[in-house]
């Protein structure tokens, strides 16, 4: 022990120290601590690991070690598809970093009363976005929430059937297939996928009407799409589907909000989605959140599996606080019983969403919105002009719109092989997961694309399907 | 006890909701104005919205100036306690949050990364993810992790998930229906067997600590699809019998699930894989040093599991043949996707820089420590008047936390264990935690050293509880009215579950209040 170095991190490393304790508690050896472990259980030798790096060791090897990324910063990026670049204030990741919130564990409503309002003002102003009173604390995805959504429509409904929208994210769906268990559970939810016009976009009306019956506990869709579309006929579907006695989910990009209508608007019952374009970096798809949101009726609070946080009064006549609401019936109180699970989730990106929604306001919503609309039609407008190039869904469409490279002959792993070379990340690929679609690819173009880069990337794909 | 108590107060910033705040015109961001060759390309933003989808009303947010914002949030962080002097947060295995691990994770290279760039670009990060894998393999035996589940409990239900997709490839998933647990495992273990479609099958615990193979052997049959359990549990009891609990189950044809929530007391120890374990669970928040974040998160489960389970894994699967890492999404057999992408690589960055400080030594030092400072402070607590352990009868040292209960203060003196953690905060304690639900043991608190807090933090934890105690048998009101030194005063419970009262939203709280004035 002579040679002992306190790790840094660990205040009782010191030999002394621990002598105190064991001294205190009156045993020879911290060995003897462990004698519940019976000896066959325990490795006979020790584990096998590089050994510890010092902090400035550490940096150098971490910073050696990520310099094999590329990134969106030193590139010109088109990839979207559920994670986006968005312009992040630096406000956001100021806030968001700080040790306080970082290391709260759960606290009371008082010692943890600045958390618990951070994210009662998450919930609040999301709210405000979408018209709509009953918002839960985030769940870990946009896939997530839609999954939950579906099995809350099942419960309000004795239902066991759900309306998904085709165009749709194939991660997400697989998600969503997921949390519908599969055909052997007595729980299994039927997924009928409904068709999306091959010339439009949007959602096939009549093969919707076809897909849903008595067993139908909800219709999922979502606005804009998967495709970027912005869905037009949300009070139709919502008309069918109610009629039908099934529940309205519609997934939301947020960032849509301050231009396009709220879904409560057309008709939707559970609204769900993603928060990462709210002030959180893509963090290599680690940005992604979601939430669920309703009318404020106990018929849906119930159904929640999220933890809520409501505003109430404390002791003090007039003083507000905010506290777990609804907490028994979530998985923490009820185990089995519970409603689906919680958990962790992304509760540090609702910090960083709160931030972001009150140095948006309404204004910057509207803003934001319109630039998107404008550059990514500009860009989908130069992209069709390319001589083999043409957009599929032309119109009606906020920041994603696919483009097709038929007529090109090339792949689009080829084309994207060779805007990477010329510093440009190409949109997602589309070819395997859409195969009607044929040599597609999904771009984003977002409010820090500017006239220049999207002349740059036309550029560089006339140039690349001239060679 | 003869530690002083220092003083405190939380500050009272009396901050209003940020929905309350602003002032008409004023804005916290600004962005360009189109370019006039874009405008005259495309026109107007508004005609490019289908007519029925335009936003009619603007929605209600505040108006506010960038600093106006900023400093509300400052506030904001500092009415929050966390870690910023002593919190015992049991159950959950905390750590200290390394500074370097944040600057590395808040790089570029990471936070302006896409999920699906090209591999080529994508080499750091995916060396990240195969280190972390790497290191985790060692530590539990198992051939293969993914990051993919979103928490802990996402990777209970990443567990189930493998699970019925293992079953269902033997033909046996109808069949087998049944997931047993323990009533000590975490409730996320019989919350995802059950989500998944398992019938849950919960033992109990008898007065040594754990559950008696008897119980076991009785739940056991050829429904049983798999075991989830925790170990030691969150009482600081280790089954000594769990390898006899693996080979009851898998000889009925069972898969065996280790979530190693209460990681400390067995880090470096033991190993599930050599346990008999097919498939095992680590917290990366937590557990490896990243931040919980409160209720929490981002975080990840890091679900790791035997080459026979490999195949059913949520792809993409982080591969490497030596010079080139790749993303496997050809898993014909994967039980499909948990969440979206490939997981939290900030929260796995952060985890393997904490791994890469600790090494094998000092993860095997911070075992030691976290046995050791939780023994040494089970002395003086149990010394407290009022505190009392659970199974008084099970003699052995209990592992990294203990289960305690204030039953005989609250019969005494009235003051319940909502009253002390209230009271606690007082002296700038982070409360304690009680206990997962349901309560095996009256009033229970669980606190868990670790092994980031010195000695004399423990001894300020254990003179703050012991002077709450005084105080509870001379002065109790004290105690039932506290907290008297936070950034507010209790809070009313009642109205959080009422209909008519509980407000989730500032706009649910306007329109309750509005009818309840009316």
């Amino acid at each position: 022990m002579s040679n002992h170095v306190a790790h840094p991190y660990m205040a009782n490393s010191v030999p002394a120290l621990k002598q105190e304790m064991l001294d205190s508690i009156g045993v020879d050896s911290i060995e003897e601590l462990f004698q519940q472990i019976p000896n066959e259980h325990r490795l006979q030798r020790p584990i096998d690991l590089p050994s510890a790096l010092n902090e400035s060791e550490l940096r150098r090897h971490l910073l050696c070690t990520l310099s094999k990324n590329k990134t969106c910063e030193q590139n010109l990026n088109f990839l979207g598809a559920g994670c986006w670049q968005h312009h992040v204030p630096a406000a956001c990741d100021e806030v968001v970093r700080r040790n306080e919130w970082l290391t709260s564990v759960f606290g009371e409503p008082s010692s943890d009363h600045g958390r618990n309002q951070a994210w009662f003002e998450f919930c609040s102003q999301l709210g405000e976005l979408l018209n709509m009173d009953l918002v839960g604390l985030p769940v870990r995805s946009w896939g997530c929430a839609a999954g939950h959504a579906i099995r809350m429509a099942t419960r309000i409904t004795g239902r066991s059937e759900v309306a998904v929208v085709r165009a749709i994210d194939p991660e997400r769906l697989s998600i969503i297939r997921n949390y519908c268990e599969p055909v052997e559970m007595p729980g299994h939810i039927v997924v009928r996928l409904v068709d999306f016009d091959p010339k439009t976009g949007l959602l096939d009306i009549d093969h919707l009407r076809a897909s849903i019956g008595a067993q139908t506990a909800a219709v999922y869709f979502e606005t804009p799409s998967y495709f970027g579309v912005i869905e037009q006929q949300g009070a139709e579907i919502a008309a069918i589907a109610h009629a039908a006695g099934a529940e309205v989910i519609v997934g939301v990009d947020p960032i849509s909000l301050g231009v396009l209508a709220a879904p409560i608007d057309f008709g939707a019952d559970i609204v769900v989605g993603t928060t990462q374009p709210l002030g959180v970096h893509m963090n290599c798809g680690g940005g992604v959140s979601g939430f669920i949101a309703t009318r404020d009726e106990e018929l849906y609070a119930h159904q929640y599996p999220t933890l809520f946080i409501s505003i109430a009064e404390t002791t003090k006549p007039g003083e507000y606080g905010f506290g777990l609401s609804l907490f028994e019936q979530s998985s923490y109180g009820l185990r089995d019983k519970g409603n689906d699970w919680t958990g962790h989730s992304v509760y540090m990106w609702a910090i960083a969403n709160a931030v972001y929604m009150a140095m948006m306001g309404p204004k910057g919503f509207e803003d934001v919105g319109n630039l998107i609309l404008q550059r990514a039609h500009y860009a989908a407008k130069l992209l069709s002009e390319v001589p083999g190039l043409a957009v599929t869904f032309p119109s009606g469409f906020f920041k994603e719109f696919v483009v097709n490279f038929d007529a090109t002959g090339l792949s689009v792993k080829d084309i994207n092989k060779q805007l990477l070379a010329l510093g440009i990340f190409g949109g997602k690929d589309l070819t395997h997961d859409f195969p009607a679609l044929g040599a597609s690819a999904l771009y984003c173009v977002t409010e820090i694309h500017t006239q220049a880069d999207i002349q740059r990337l036309t550029a560089a794909l006339k140039e690349v399907i001239a060679q | 006890m003869s530690t002083p108590l220092k003083e405190y107060h939380a500050p009272v910033w009396s901050e209003p909701v940020i929905l309350e705040m602003g002032y008409p015109g004023r804005r916290g961001v600004i962005f360009s104005d189109v370019e006039a060759d874009v405008q005259a390309a495309v026109g107007s933003a508004v005609d490019l919205i289908p007519a029925n989808m335009r936003r009619s009303s603007k929605p209600a947010l505040p108006e506010l100036s960038e600093p106006e914002v900023l400093y509300h949030y400052l506030r904001l962080s500092q009415q929050t306690l966390g870690m910023m002097n002593i919190s015992l947060f049991g159950t959950c295995t905390m750590k200290y949050n390394a500074q370097i691990n944040e600057a590395m994770a808040w790089r570029p290279e990471i936070t302006h990364v896409h999920p699906h760039q090209d591999e080529d670009t994508l080499q750091g990060a995916l060396e990240v993810v195969h280190g972390m894998d790497t290191i985790l393999r060692e530590l539990s035996g198992m051939d293969q992790f993914i990051f993919q589940a979103g928490g802990g409990a996402d990777a209970a239900y990443t567990s189930c998930a493998v699970t019925r997709a293992y079953h269902a490839s033997r033909g046996e998933l109808e069949q087998r229906d049944e997931i047993i647990t323990t009533i000590q495992t975490h409730p996320s273990s019989a919350a995802t067997a059950a989500a998944a479609g398992f019938k849950v099958i919960t033992l109990m615990i008898e007065e040594n600590g754990y559950p008696s193979l008897e119980s076991l052997k009785a739940a056991v049959s050829n429904r049983t699809a798999a075991l989830m359990v925790n170990n030691p549990d969150d009482m600081g009891v280790y089954n000594p019998e769990i390898r006899e609990w693996v080979r009851v189950v898998h000889e009925a044809g069972g898969l065996c699930f280790y979530d190693h929530a209460n990681f400390n007391g067995a880090m470096t120890k033991i190993r599930a894989r050599e346990l008999g374990f097919d498939a095992c669970m680590f917290m990366l928040h937590k557990t490896f040093g990243a931040p919980k974040s409160g209720v929490g998160g981002p975080a990840v489960g890091a679900y790791g599991c035997s080459a026979e389970l490999a195949p059913f894994l949520p792809a993409p699967v982080v591969a490497f043949d030596g010079e080139r890492y790749s993303l496997d999404y050809d898993r014909p057999q994967s039980a499909g996707k948990i969440r979206e992408f490939w997981g939290n690589v900030p929260v796995i960055l952060k985890a393997y820089a904490w791994s890469r400080a600790m090494g094998a030594k000092g993860m095997a030092e911070a075992s030691d420590i976290s046995v050791l400072a939780n023994n040494y402070m089970e002395k003086g607590l149990l010394a407290i008047r009022g505190v009392t352990r659970s199974h008084p009868e099970a003699k052995s040292h209990r592992m990294e936390m203990t289960r305690y209960s204030l039953e005989q203060l609250k019969e005494e003196t009235g003051v319940d264990v909502h009253d002390v953690q209230n009271r606690m905060s007082d002296f700038g304690i982070d409360p304690m935690w009680s206990s997962h639900h349901p309560w095996l043991l009256p009033e229970p608190f669980t606190p868990e050293a670790g092994e980031m807090y010195g000695k004399e933090a423990l001894d300020t934890w254990i003179a703050v509880l012991a002077r709450i105690s005084d105080e509870a048998y001379s002065n109790p009101a004290i105690v039932k009215t506290s907290p008297h030194n936070q950034a507010i005063h209790r809070l009313k419970s009642a109205p959080l579950e009422d209909p008519a009262h509980w407000a989730m939203t500032w706009r649910a709280h306007l329109r309750k209040t509005k009818q309840q004035t009316a």
